[in-house]
């Protein structure tokens, strides 16, 4: 009863000097507010971590193109030319060439069991009367299959000779099916469909269909019909859409005992034989592992940092809502004396202004869970991810802010308490 | 039938500043009985002692020296926390310059002291409402006391005092910063709370018709009780 009476004497100090009361839980909003957004984005981000680890598979490499860095005669020029960092893309004539991929993988037969390529063609729309459905054509490797633990479920993959010639045979998903043949996989299957991209028609006969799996990325707000799904057709037949070659990118699938970090720096090597010529590209590859681990790292500094000035945040915000507190006690020296005047014991009075300061502290850490949660998700909706701001983290940031409000209320609540009434009274 | 005695002193001294060359004996001995029921009016002048006595009265205060029975209660050998329990219990307050809690309405004010008794809710706002009414303030029940006047004010601070149904009242100086006419309402309170409700009453006045109103008038000078005689004990 005492301590409803004490809330609600609170909430009417706190009415009665509202923009003090901000002032003085800014620093718990901050500092509350920068822990709940760190943790909404770091969810998300870890969540990415662990989905790319397991769908990419952490024996696996990344081979690339990376700009070179300009001599230093260039670079200086580039320099006087207003700045540095040109951007440069990569064109067909500094990709990867088959010759270079097959004697790659002839060299290495021994740790190499797939190589992965993947030629985008476009996103589009699969039509025929009224039906339709959203899909992205992708030209692949058969190590692409392997590489991302594809799921089919019916039909099989594409053939050596559908591969070869680049026939515009098609694997395409569950969700298509479910759209375009009633769900009915036996009728989808060696039927041929059209397919319009980018103002392109194109024709495939299906030969397999995967389990379309929804990714921890895959957050989107589309509808069940208008998800977008992977429609994947042999690498060559999307080179021939595209009259490309080259690649700029593929992904190396290492066999079992092989160090992945190692072998990507062999892999390194081996094509940079290729681009002692190039002025401007050379061959980069990473293995999946090392990038999980550079990111989890990154992820753990920043989070570390943002810990620090949250603490820093903080530890200021309470000694700001002692230090208010202070002011308040004093300004009510008075009313002070004429409670315990009235027979309030100095318990009860202890307790108005501990209450006091929790409330301030929990009304500021409540701010701040909605301010971090805002900011949380508008920064993982930037990265393209799931938002997902974490209930422990909620009620840990709850329960803290009250103990801050105890531990910087209780010694301007105990000096309220401990006044001499006469003197409170005669106070001035 | 003998009445009971509600207040009992005997050789109460006050110092302050104890212990430093600017040591003060405010009160040097002073010896009063005050009987249930009673009207007592203390006089004297300003310095004299009179609100550090009052003080001590109330329990708000310890006396350096002396014995003080409130109630049959050992005063000075009691603890903090029983004070407070004396004080919320037995003693009601009314302060010269009302001291009502800021930005708290009348109401609220009035359950203050019912609230540190532990009264419950509805308990605590019948009464209150009750002794509003008593004291004239039925129609101001929200108000806050920066729209009061000064008259109000005090009356709410009177209402106040009676909530806990406390023994004694404990006056200082309630018209000391109000008008003669609005002085005058408040004393007919007093009258009123004496006659009907057969309250013990101590009020410290500088005004002497004020005084001699009351039935036994006490005069104090420089910390000592100097005379003490009847009143008319009449309203006028
Ligand atoms: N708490 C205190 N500390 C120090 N001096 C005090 C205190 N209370 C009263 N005094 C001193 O005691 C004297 C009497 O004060 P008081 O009892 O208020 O007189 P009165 O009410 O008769 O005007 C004054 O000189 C005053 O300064
Ligand atoms: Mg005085």
């Amino acid at each position: 009863m005492l301590i409803y009476e004490n809330i609600r004497l609170a909430l009417f100090s706190l009415k009665a000097n509202k923009m003090r009361a901000l002032l003085t839980m800014l620093g718990i909003i901050i500092g509350i507010a920068s822990v709940i957004a760190i943790m909404t984005v770091g969810n998300s981000i870890t969540a990415y971590v662990s989905d790319t680890m397991s769908s990419m598979g952490a024996s696996n490499i990344t081979v690339g193109l990376q700009q070179k860095r300009e001599e230093e005669e260039t670079t200086r020029e580039g320099m006087s030319f207003g700045g540095p960092g040109r951007m440069k893309t990569a064109t067909e004539d500094d990709y990867f060439t088959k010759e270079m991929v097959e004697n790659y993988c002839e060299t290495y037969a021994d740790s190499i069991t797939a190589i992965s390529v993947q030629e985008n063609v476009g996103s589009g729309q699969i039509t025929e009367n009224q039906l339709y459905a959203n899909i992205s054509l992708s030209g692949v490797s058969l190590g692409y299959f392997l590489a991302n633990d594809l799921n089919l479920i019916e039909g099989r993959f594409f053939t050596e000779k559908e591969t070869n010639d680049g026939k515009m045979v098609a694997i395409v998903s569950d969700k298509v099916v479910n759209n375009m043949y009633d769900g009915n996989e036996e009728k989808a299957l060696g039927s041929i469909f059209q397919a319009n991209i980018n103002e392109k028609y194109y024709s495939c006969t299906i030969v397999g269909i995967y389990e379309y799996e929804e990714s921890a990325m895959g957050f989107s707000s589309s509808s069940e019909q208008d998800i977008t799904t992977e429609v994947y057709v042999p690498l060559k037949a999307a080179q021939s859409a595209n009259h490309s070659s080259g690649y700029s990118q593929f992904t190396v699938v290492t066999k079992t005992g092989v160090d992945p970090d190692s072998f990507a720096e062999s892999t390194e090597s081996y094509f940079n034989a290729y681009y002692r010529k190039n002025n401007n590209f050379a061959p980069s590859a990473y293995s999946m592992s090392s990038m999980v681990e550079s990111m989890t790292e990154m992820l753990s500094t920043i989070t570390l940092a943002i810990s620090i000035i949250a603490g820093i945040a903080l530890l200021v915000g309470g000694i700001g809502v002692m230090n208010i507190m202070l002011v308040s006690i004093t300004e009510r020296t008075r009313e002070i004396g004429t409670r315990k005047a009235l027979g309030a014991p100095n318990s009860s009075i202890r307790l108005q202004f501990i209450v006091e300061s929790i409330v301030i502290c929990i009304i500021g850490g409540i701010i701040g869970i909605i301010l971090g949660i805002i900011m949380g998700s508008v920064a993982a909706n930037l990265m393209d991810a799931p938002a997902t701001p974490s209930i422990s983290s909620i009620l840990i940031s709850l329960t803290f802010s009250m103990f801050i409000g105890v531990f910087f209320g209780y010694h301007p609540a105990n000096k309220a308490a401990k006044m001499d009434p006469i003197e409170a009274l005669r106070y001035e | 039938m003998e009445k009971k005695k509600v207040i009992d002193m005997k050789g109460i001294k006050k110092r302050f500043y104890i212990g430093t060359p600017n040591e003060l004996e405010v009160l040097k001995g002073i010896d009063i009985e005050v009987y249930e029921g009673e009207f007592v009016a203390i006089v004297g002048a300003s310095g004299s002692g009179k609100s550090t006595l009052m003080n001590i009265i109330g329990s708000l205060d310890r006396p350096t020296e002396g014995t003080y029975f409130l109630d049959d209660v050992n005063i000075t050998e009691a603890k903090d926390h029983q004070l407070s329990a004396i004080r919320n219990q037995k003693i009601g307050f009314v302060f010269q310059t009302y001291n009502l809690i800021a930005k708290t309405n009348a109401l609220k004010n009035v359950e203050m002291p019912m609230l540190y008794g532990k009264v419950n809710g509805k308990q605590r706002v019948e009464r209150a409402k009750e002794l509003l009414t008593i004291v004239g303030m039925e129609d101001r029940l929200k108000h806050l006391p920066e729209e009061l006047s000064g008259g109000q004010k005090q009356r709410v601070a009177i209402a106040r005092a009676m909530a806990n149904n406390p023994a004694i009242i404990l006056a200082d100086e309630p018209t000391g910063a109000l008008d003669s006419e609005t002085g005058r309402m408040v004393m007919d309170l007093f009258h009123k709370l004496h006659k009907e409700q057969g309250k013990t009453i101590i009020l410290i006045t500088h005004s002497p018709e004020l005084a001699e109103e009351t039935e036994r008038i006490i005069t104090i000078k420089d910390g000592l009780i100097t005379g003490e005689r009847k009143g008319s004990g009449k309203q006028c």
